[in-house]
Order: structure tokens, then sequence, then C-alpha cells
């Protein structure tokens, strides 16, 4: 039952993971990674906006600092999800460990959304739930990398399926948030640290920028959000 | 390619992003309560973040040499015409892609 009922609510993120997966592989095997790595990857980092950025730091030999801070801008999200899942996840021993672990945000979505049926143990489904998605994931780009190693015809400009994702989600993002000053600090102090420091030198100014700047606007933007939800 | 030093950074990225994700439980997991700039930074980088990983996506475009970005900023305003039109993420990436690499490989 409570198998059963998990896997059926997995099933949209199936779909998600299994082609933004296969996506992921191809990525990097294009760039000289294969099956292993793929493989590798999933099961470690699981967390999936990040791997894709990550196809480019192995491919350019990051430095760690770099690597590390591009980490915890990327994924600083999961501290609210972590935060608004302490009550949730109080008592899910002996499972608690892989469940905030394994807490991405298609995960999140789903043990967020409601209460589970009579019959159902609620612990196990979390637990089953989680894993079932981390699977797809990691079945997706280890077939992703496998198919990118027969990929006969040219694979030039592949690489627009990571800028394509990311300009998914920030339309997706800008449509469902009211609040737009965010989203514009982040692309306009970006733009600006690319003019100033150059295309490989950039990043670390743009997020030490970007979150210096939402501090500074912190006030401003709190109250904006406050306005709206009074309307 | 390095694989010892590719390793490393998947340590790296691992690590991190199981810090993130543990740290809320073991530091708010108490009564403690989570400090505002916290939740007020976890609500609010997402949305510039996204934003700033499309400028890293585009980082290497040169609009003065070249096909002078062309490519690039049709295929960002197809994905971006697509998506709201149809509001299907994985078709919007897929045909977003397919005709990227058209572009650039017979247009441009």
């Amino acid at each position: 039952m409570t198998i059963k009922y998990a896997f059926k609510k997995s099933l949209p993120v199936m779909a998600g993971y299994l082609v933004l997966g296969v996506g992921f592989g191809i990525l990097l095997e294009t760039k000289g990674y294969g099956i292993g790595w793929a493989f590798l990857m999933s099961l470690l980092i699981y967390a999936g906006s990040m791997q894709y950025v990550a196809i480019d730091l192995l491919a350019g030999g990051a430095s760690f600092i770099s690597a590390a801070l591009m980490t915890v801008m990327v994924n600083a999200r999961h501290l609210f999800y972590g935060v608004s899942m302490i009550e949730r996840y109080k008592d899910t021993k002996p499972y608690k460990p892989y469940l905030i672990f394994g807490l991405t945000d298609e995960t999140y979505s789903l043990v967020c959304s409601g209460d589970v049926p009579e019959g159902v143990d609620q612990n196990k489904f979390y637990f089953l739930l989680t894993m079932m998605n981390q699977c797809y994931w990691i079945i997706g780009s280890v077939a992703g990398a496998g198919i990118g190693t027969l990929l006969s015809f040219n694979t030039a400009g592949i690489d627009f399926s990571m800028t394509a994702l990311f300009l998914v989600v920030f339309i997706d993002q800008w449509k469902e948030n009211s609040n737009h000053r965010s989203a514009l600090i982040g692309v306009g102090v970006s733009f600006l640290c690319l003019l100033l420091f150059g295309a490989d030198q950039f990043l670390i100014p743009a997020m030490i920028g970007i979150t210096a700047t939402l501090l500074l606007f912190k006030r401003k933007i709190v109250k904006k959000e406050e306005e709206k939800e009074d309307e | 390619m390095n694989k010892i030093h590719s390793l490393a950074l998947i340590m790296v990225i691992t690590v991190v992003t199981m810090l993130l994700r543990f740290l809320p439980f073991a530091v708010f997991g108490g009564k403690r309560k989570t400090p505002s700039f916290i939740t007020y930074l976890s609500n609010v980088l997402p949305y510039a973040i996204i934003g700033m990983l499309v400028i890293y996506c585009l980082r290497n475009v040169d609009i003065f040499s070249g096909s002078h970005g062309l490519p690039e900023l049709l295929a960002c305003i197809g994905v971006a015409v697509l998506h709201i039109w149809k509001k299907n993420t994985l078709l919007s990436i897929a045909a977003g892609t397919v005709f990227y690499m058209i572009l650039i490989q017979f247009v441009f």
C-alpha cells in the first residue's frame, strides 16, 4: 500500500527527472566524462541545477574555492527547505539522514503537498518517495551518458540545454512571484560584474555583490512583499 | 581532463551540498529561532541566483565578433516565447536546444 502510494505520487517527478537526467548525462559525456562519472555525481551530489553547473566546473578545472562558493549560492535554497522541514521530519528515524540528504526541489514539493491517506506509513512513504526520485535521476543521467557515446551527429551547441533550463526556471519564477527585485538584482549585478571582470573572473564578485545588494535592500524587499500580501 | 582534480571537485560539491541540507536541522532542530537574515536570504537568493546562472551560461557570447550573439539571442527568445505559450518545461528546453544547434551548425 505504502509502496504503491509512493510510486503513484512520484510519477510526475519520474518524467522530469528522466529527461533532465538524460540531458545532464549527454552533456557530461560530450565533455569527456562517461557513465561512471554520471553515476557517481547523481549518487553523491544529487542536486540537479548544481550538477549541470558542475559539468562546467569539472571541464574547466575550477578551483576548490570557486566550486564551494558556487555550490553555496546555487544550493542556498536548501537552507530554506531544511528550515521549513524541521517539524515534518522530526520523528522520522531511522530514515531521517537520507530524507535530509535527498531533499531536492521536487521531493520537497511532493512531501509538502498534504497528508498521507489512512493505511499509509508516513515515514516509510517519505523514504520511498525520496529514494524513487533519486533512482529516476540516477537512471536518467547514466542513460544519458550512455546515449552520449552513441551520438554520431554533430553535437555542437548542445550546451545550450543548460541555458534553456535556467531560462525556463527564470521565467517560471518570474511569473509566480510578483516582486521581481531579487531576480533583477541577480541579472543586473551579474551583468555588471561580467563587464567589469570578464567571463573567467566575474562569478565570485557577482555572488558577493548579489548577497550584499540583497542584504542592503532587505527592508525594501521585505516591505514590498508584505504590501503585496496585504493586497 | 584531470581525474583526481575532478574527483576532488565532486567531493567538494557533495560536502557543501550536504552541509546546506543538514545545517538547518543541526542548528535549528531544537527550539532556537532562525535568524531573520537567513530566512530572508533563503527566500530571495533563489530568484537572484537563477538570473546569475542565465548570465553565467551566456558569459562567452561575443557581440562584437563572429555571429555577434545572434544565435543565442534568437534561441533565448524562442525558448521564452515557447515557454510562455506552451508552459511545458521539457518541451521548451528540448526545442530550444535543437533550434540553437540548427542555428549554429547550418545558419551562422
